[in-house]
Formats: C-alpha cells, sequence, structure tokens
C-alpha cells in the first residue's frame, strides 16, 4: 500500500507518496518543477536535467528521485534557478531553434521555459551545427535543428511490436534524432500527431497542419508553463 | 541542403537611398542613379522549409507590410494545395483574409500619409527639414496627427483580429485560415466608442482625400510639374475590371490607356514579366516580355492601381475615382505626385470595404479552410500598399520548398524610381558642382511618392537617410551629402 510521507520544498511542508518521483509528489502539492525530458507514462531516462533541485543539499533530478521521508528538497533558490536558466540558454545555442517561424511557438516548452527564466542574451556562444532536415516520411517533418535529445519520441512513440519509430543516430556531437524509414510509410494521423505533442520543441511536425491553431489559443498563450501546477496550490 | 546564412540587421529589409549623379564636360546631369539595398537572401532561406512554413517566414522580410507577404505566400500555397485562386476558398476563408488585407492597406495608407507625406503637405516642400516631419504636424495641427494616430491602430487591430497579432501573425494557412471574426471582435470595429469606429474611419479618410485637393488646388503646377513622365501602370484588377487589391487578374495599360497586358492570369506571369540584372544595383529591373526592356517598365502602387482599374466597387471611393479620373480626361495618370491623391482614395476605399466585410455574416461561419488535389507549383499575387507582390513557389513531394521567387512592390518601382530622381536631378542639378537644398528636398521627395519602405522614406524619425554623391567628367567626386 502506498505509505504517505512528509517532506519540505523551500521550506514548506507537504504530503506525499514514498517512493513517488518528487517531481509528481511537487506537483501534486501545487509546486512547479520544471521538466522537459519527462514524460508521466513512461521511465524517467533523468538527461535534460532541467529539473535539478537540491535534495538534503546534494544535486538530484526531481523525476527521477524517489520521495523519501523526511526529504529536503529545494527548488525555487537563487543558484537553482540561475543552473536551469542556464540550461535553456544552453539548449538554445546547441540547436537552431527561430521561434518567430516556428509553428510549435506557443507550444514549446522550451520556449516557455525561456519566457518563466526570462532568458534574453544566453551566455553562451551558438553552436550553430548544421543539421539536416528530414521530410522524407509521409506524415511527420523532422525538424532536427530543434531536438533537445530529450528522448520522448523515442521511448514513447512505438508500432505494436513495440518498435521504435525514432532512434539517434550518431553521437557526441554529431547526435540526432532520426526516424525509421520503413515504419515511418505507415505511421497514422493520430500517432503523429501524438508525436507532435509530446516532442517539447518544434523537432516533430505533423506535415500540413502547421499554425492552424490561431494565436490566443495555443498551450502557453494564457497560461504561461507551471502555471496550471501552480494555480491548484493548496 | 540547408544553408546558414548570417544576416547583418541593415541588410534585412529595403535599406537606404544612396544616388549617384555623373556630370558630363559641359557640367550636364548624364546619369543619375538609385542605389538600393535590397535583401533577397530570403528565397534562399526558405529552401528545404516546410512549405506551410512560408507565409509565417516570408513575412519576416518587411516590418512594414508583412501582411502583404503573409497572404502573398499563403496565395501561392492555395494553389499547391489544390484550394486553387480567389473563390476556390470557402467565403469565410476568403473574406477573412481580405479583412486582414484591406485593415494592412487601411494602416499602412494612414502611416504613410500622416507620418510621412503630410510633412510636405502641411509645412510646404520647402520647408526646414528640422520642423518638416511629424512632430512639426504634430505641433501645428494636432488634431490631425491624432487622427493619423488613430487610423493606423484601427488598421492594426483589424489586422490583430484576423491575424492574431499586429504584427506577423499567422491568420492565413494553406487553402484557407485558422480563425474567424467573433461578434465582440465585429463589434469593436463596427461600433466601437467615438472615434475608434468604422464609420469614423470613413469620415476621416474622406477629409483626408480633401486635404489633399485643396492641397493641390493652392500648389496645382508645383504638384503637375513634379516628375512627370509617361509610363506604364500595372495591376491586378478584379474580373470585371473593379479596384481589387486581394484578387483578380493582371493588367497593364500604357501611358495613354492602351491596354498592354490585357487581364492575365497571374500563375502565368512569368510568361510575361521579366527581370532584368543591371551591374550596379542589387535591385532588379522587372519589364514586361513582348515589350522589351526599354519599353516594357511599368509603375505598380495606388497610381498604378488606379490607372488600371475601370471602377471602384465603393460609392464614397467611386466618388473621388470619377473626380481622379477626370482631372486627366480619363486617360492614365502620370503625375508622380498625384500618387499621394490615389493613395487616400485607397485610404477611403479599404475602410469602406472594412466596413462591408464587417457587416457579412459570413465571416462568423466555421468552415475555414479547404484542400484538394496538390500540386508542386503556386504564384500568388496581390496589391500591396506599395504595388503588386509576386510570390512563386516549388516544392517537391516531401512538401519541401525547392524554389521561391519573389518580386516586390519596391523592384516592380524600380525604373520608374530612377527615372524621377534622374528627372529631379536633371532639372536641378544642371551646371551645378554641389548638391544644394533644394536638390537635396527634391530627390527624398521624388522617392519618397513611391513610399519604397520605411527606411527609405521616413519622415517620422526626422530625416530620410539619404546619401548623394555627385561626379564629375573624369569620375572624380565634386560633392558628397550624407544625411
Ligand atoms: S525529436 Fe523531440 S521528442 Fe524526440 S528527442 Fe528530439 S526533442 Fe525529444
Ligand atoms: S526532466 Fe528531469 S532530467 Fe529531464
Amino acid at each position: 500500500m502506498s505509505e504517505k510521507v512528509k517532506f519540505t520544498i523551500d521550506g514548506k511542508e507537504f504530503e506525499g507518496t514514498k517512493g513517488q518521483f518528487i517531481v509528481d509528489a511537487a506537483a501534486e502539492n501545487g509546486v512547479y518543477i520544471p521538466v522537459l525530458c519527462h514524460w508521466k507514462d513512461v521511465t524517467p531516462s533523468g538527461s535534460c536535467r532541467i529539473c535539478s533541485v537540491k535534495v538534503n543539499g546534494r544535486f538530484m533530478t526531481a523525476c527521477t528521485t524517489p520521495l523519501e521521508d523526511g526529504m529536503e528538497v529545494e527548488s525555487e533558490t537563487e543558484e537553482i534557478q540561475d543552473i536551469r536558466k542556464a540550461i535553456v540558454e544552453m539548449l538554445f545555442v546547441e540547436g537552431n531553434h527561430f521561434c518567430p517561424a516556428c509553428e510549435k511557438s506557443g507550444d514549446c516548452d522550451l520556449q516557455g521555459l525561456g519566457y518563466r527564466y526570462q532568458m534574453m542574451v544566453p551566455r553562451f556562444p551558438y553552436a550553430f551545427e548544421r543539421r539536416e532536415l528530414d521530410a522524407a516520411s509521409p506524415k511527420i517533418f523532422l525538424e532536427k535543428n530543434r531536438c533537445i535529445f530529450c528522448k520522448r519520441c523515442i521511448r514513447m512513440i512505438k508500432d505494436e511490436q513495440g518498435k521504435s519509430y525514432f532512434a539517434f543516430k550518431y553521437r557526441g556531437k554529431d547526435l540526432e534524432i532520426s526516424m525509421d524509414k520503413e515504419l515511418a510509410k505507415n505511421m497514422s494521423e493520430e500517432l503523429a500527431q501524438e508525436a507532435m505533442d509530446i516532442c517539447p520543441v518544434g523537432a516533430i511536425l505533423r506535415k500540413e497542419v502547421g499554425f492552424a491553431k490561431p494565436i490566443g489559443t495555443r498551450k502557453y498563450d494564457k497560461m504561461p508553463i507551471g502555471s496550471d501546477v501552480e494555480s491548484s496550490q493548496k | 541542403m540547408a544553408q546558414k546564412i548570417t544576416i547583418e540587421p541593415v541588410t534585412r529589409v529595403e535599406g537606404h537611398g544612396k544616388v549617384t549623379i555623373h556630370l558630363d564636360s559641359k557640367m550636364n546631369v548624364q546619369q543619375t542613379r538609385l542605389h538600393i539595398v535590397e535583401f533577397r537572401g530570403f528565397e534562399r532561406f526558405v529552401q528545404g522549409r516546410p512549405y506551410w512554413e512560408a507565409p509565417v517566414l516570408v513575412q519576416r522580410l518587411c516590418g512594414i507590410c508583412p501582411v502583404s507577404h503573409h497572404l502573398a505566400a499563403a496565395k501561392a500555397l492555395d494553389v499547391i494545395v489544390g484550394a486553387g485562386t480567389g473563390k476556390g476558398l470557402t467565403a469565410t476563408g476568403e473574406k477573412m483574409r481580405r479583412l486582414m488585407h484591406y485593415g494592412q492597406m487601411f494602416q499602412s495608407h494612414a502611416l504613410h500619409f500622416f507620418h510621412l507625406s503630410s510633412p510636405d503637405f502641411l509645412l510646404g516642400y520647402d520647408a526646414d527639414p528640422a520642423i518638416r516631419n511629424v512632430v512639426g504636424v504634430a505641433q501645428k495641427f494636432p488634431e490631425l496627427a491624432t487622427q493619423g494616430v488613430l487610423m493606423r491602430k484601427f488598421g492594426q487591430e483589424v489586422i490583430n483580429f484576423t491575424a492574431g497579432k499586429k504584427i506577423h501573425g499567422t491568420g492565413a494557412i494553406p487553402g484557407g485560415i485558422n480563425k474567424n471574426l467573433s461578434i465582440e471582435e465585429r463589434d469593436f470595429l463596427l461600433k466601437g466608442d467615438d472615434p475608434m469606429n468604422v464609420d469614423k474611419m470613413i469620415e476621416w479618410a474622406g477629409d483626408a482625400v480633401n486635404l489633399f485637393k485643396d492641397y493641390y488646388m493652392q500648389n496645382r503646377e508645383f504638384v503637375d510639374n513634379f516628375a512627370h513622365f509617361p509610363s506604364n501602370h500595372l495591376s491586378l484588377v478584379r474580373e470585371d475590371g473593379a479596384l481589387d487589391f486581394y484578387h483578380g487578374v493582371m493588367r497593364a495599360v500604357d501611358s495613354e490607356g492602351n491596354r498592354v497586358l490585357d487581364d492575365v492570369d497571374y500563375q502565368d506571369y512569368y510568361k510575361h514579366i521579366e527581370e532584368e540584372v543591371k551591374n550596379w544595383s542589387y535591385m532588379k529591373f522587372p519589364y514586361m516580355k513582348h515589350l522589351g526592356k526599354d519599353k516594357g517598365w511599368y509603375r505598380v502602387g495606388p497610381l498604378a492601381r488606379l490607372n488600371c482599374c475601370d471602377f471602384i466597387p465603393t460609392p464614397k471611393a467611386q466618388k473621388e475615382f470619377e473626380a481622379f479620373r477626370a482631372h486627366t480626361n480619363g486617360k492614365p495618370n502620370n503625375y508622380c505626385l498625384h500618387t499621394h491623391w490615389a493613395r487616400l482614395i485607397e485610404l477611403l476605399h479599404s475602410a469602406e470595404v472594412i466596413k462591408e466585410l464587417l457587416e457579412d455574416p459570413d465571416l462568423q461561419k466555421d468552415d475555414l479552410v479547404v484542400k484538394g488535389k496538390k500540386g508542386n507549383e503556386g504564384v500568388g499575387l496581390i496589391e500591396a500598399p506599395r504595388g503588386t507582390l509576386f510570390h512563386h513557389y516549388k516544392i517537391n513531394d516531401d512538401d519541401q520548398i525547392t524554389m521561391a521567387n519573389l518580386i516586390v512592390s519596391t523592384t516592380n518601382n524600380n525604373e520608374p524610381m530612377n527615372r524621377s530622381v534622374n528627372m529631379v536631378s536633371k532639372n536641378m542639378m544642371t551646371g551645378k558642382a554641389v548638391i544644394t537644398e533644394p536638390m537635396k528636398n527634391a530627390v527624398e521627395v521624388a522617392i519618397r511618392a513611391y513610399d519604397p519602405c520605411l527606411s527609405c522614406a521616413t519622415h517620422a524619425l526626422g530625416k530620410m537617410p539619404l546619401d548623394i554623391k555627385l561626379y564629375g567628367p573624369d569620375d572624380e567626386e565634386l560633392d558628397h551629402y550624407k544625411s
């Protein structure tokens, strides 16, 4: 049975279920800890580090750390805020993100976090990596320039046999997201839409539907990222 | 393969007006050239991109009339997604786009008149440049300046409700539009508190036309003689010959009013229009193929539109149009400065069309997009505030843009602008080895009539960024003026 435990975030006391991830326990209590690679239904990969918190004084990723009784979590401290902002900046300079013409604008988690942490000019130099576009699949336009390597698509978008439509190619700084050409041929519209929705940026685009959502109705137009969690604060 | 292009800010827009004047040994003006730095990188930039991105991406070309690029691209893509042109869209799709476009026309023309050209009319072409600007107008004619600001604001609200944003919105998508007009939005524009409603806008636009006419009555000789030269005129007209900024067929008339391009389908524009590259300018020189380089160049913009169309389909503007036409006995009007008159008649027409559209229940319907059999190529033409704008795209079977060709209004006006500047300098420079103040003013006024774009035509910021160099017979620099 689920055992209730007590923990604190930034000095405030909360209650959660032992073993659930800190990020989820926080959300249940109305505290938003940002995530990019984390997705509720799949095993966490802990790869983006945006959810970094300090647990009993040590850095941990909130999406992979199970809750234990008496944990003291720091999240909104100046130090951690700046680390998160730095991660967002790094992701921006590492890819080629041109929000003004991106159809994910307003629905993009990375952009949402850029606003949340008030990123102005990144402190890191732009990498200007050159990445190919992959338009060969009939349903998906893969904009590799925008991939932040969260692996959500690889972990979630699979066929009935459990084969992933997406995979990483190459290594190190050449790492790239790619699509299985054969599988992609038979991808359904629904799955293509799902892939587009779970991608936290504008790397996976369902073909021919861009900009159909008017400005004002996009995910973060009225409710900035995290505000849904925060508005449920008890 | 995608290419990285670094864009320096100054090259992103059609920038500075640089003028070079060459004198011969008798100190006669031999040749004057207007060099405009035009950025054509967008045509490369969009290669490889998904086609549906074009209307949003390409509008970044311009911060002044982005809606025109947005819509011209969307119109080209309508053809690609099999929706066809014009009436191929749903009534709501077509009319929402029209509303967006006429809102854009209204705000752009209002901006041009009140901020850019009214200082010349109201304070005099020869007034001290220090006061001959929008601030000078605001001080002397505060009521008028306020009207200018509010008219622009009204136009921007129209854009906001149709494109989702006042600038660089997303409304038009291939095959239609992404939203309709809510009742609240409609009523805001139709019945807004005084003065922010369409009836007031129509009234003010009418006043602006009269303002020009009064000015003209008093300065007839100057206005008529300023850089007046015959030319061909080209624009879209509705199939029945009516003035139409959003859709139609291509028509051109010569300086006598003979049709030299007879209502052709713009999908075939490349059969009729050729662009010449000259080694001294980044900007191409378009001309009508069948007439050749020397005879085939043409003007676009307000003057050209009123010279091409047979009538204006709204009552108040039609009345003004009749007076405008009567002035030249029904023949095309080739007076450079009458462009301002034409622009104000269009301002009035835009306000009237906005009202008609707002009263149309089709705008509240939900049928927004149509698609048909997909193709690989499409052309979109639109009458932008400054004249005909051409967008042409080809895509591959993977939905990527493989080719884009844009002919922007200012490019269409390249030759006439050069002619105007040439005439002005011939009239005012001959025999002089220095650049005089009246000469500078005249060059500015000539360029501004074409409204090439804010960075060129701006009065608003005080000065027009102008750079004039005067050369003697041996190419030695005699004088240099830089604002
Ligand atoms: S394509 Fe999107 S979902 Fe897949 S790894 Fe890249 S950013 Fe994550
Ligand atoms: S969300 Fe926790 S590491 Fe990415």
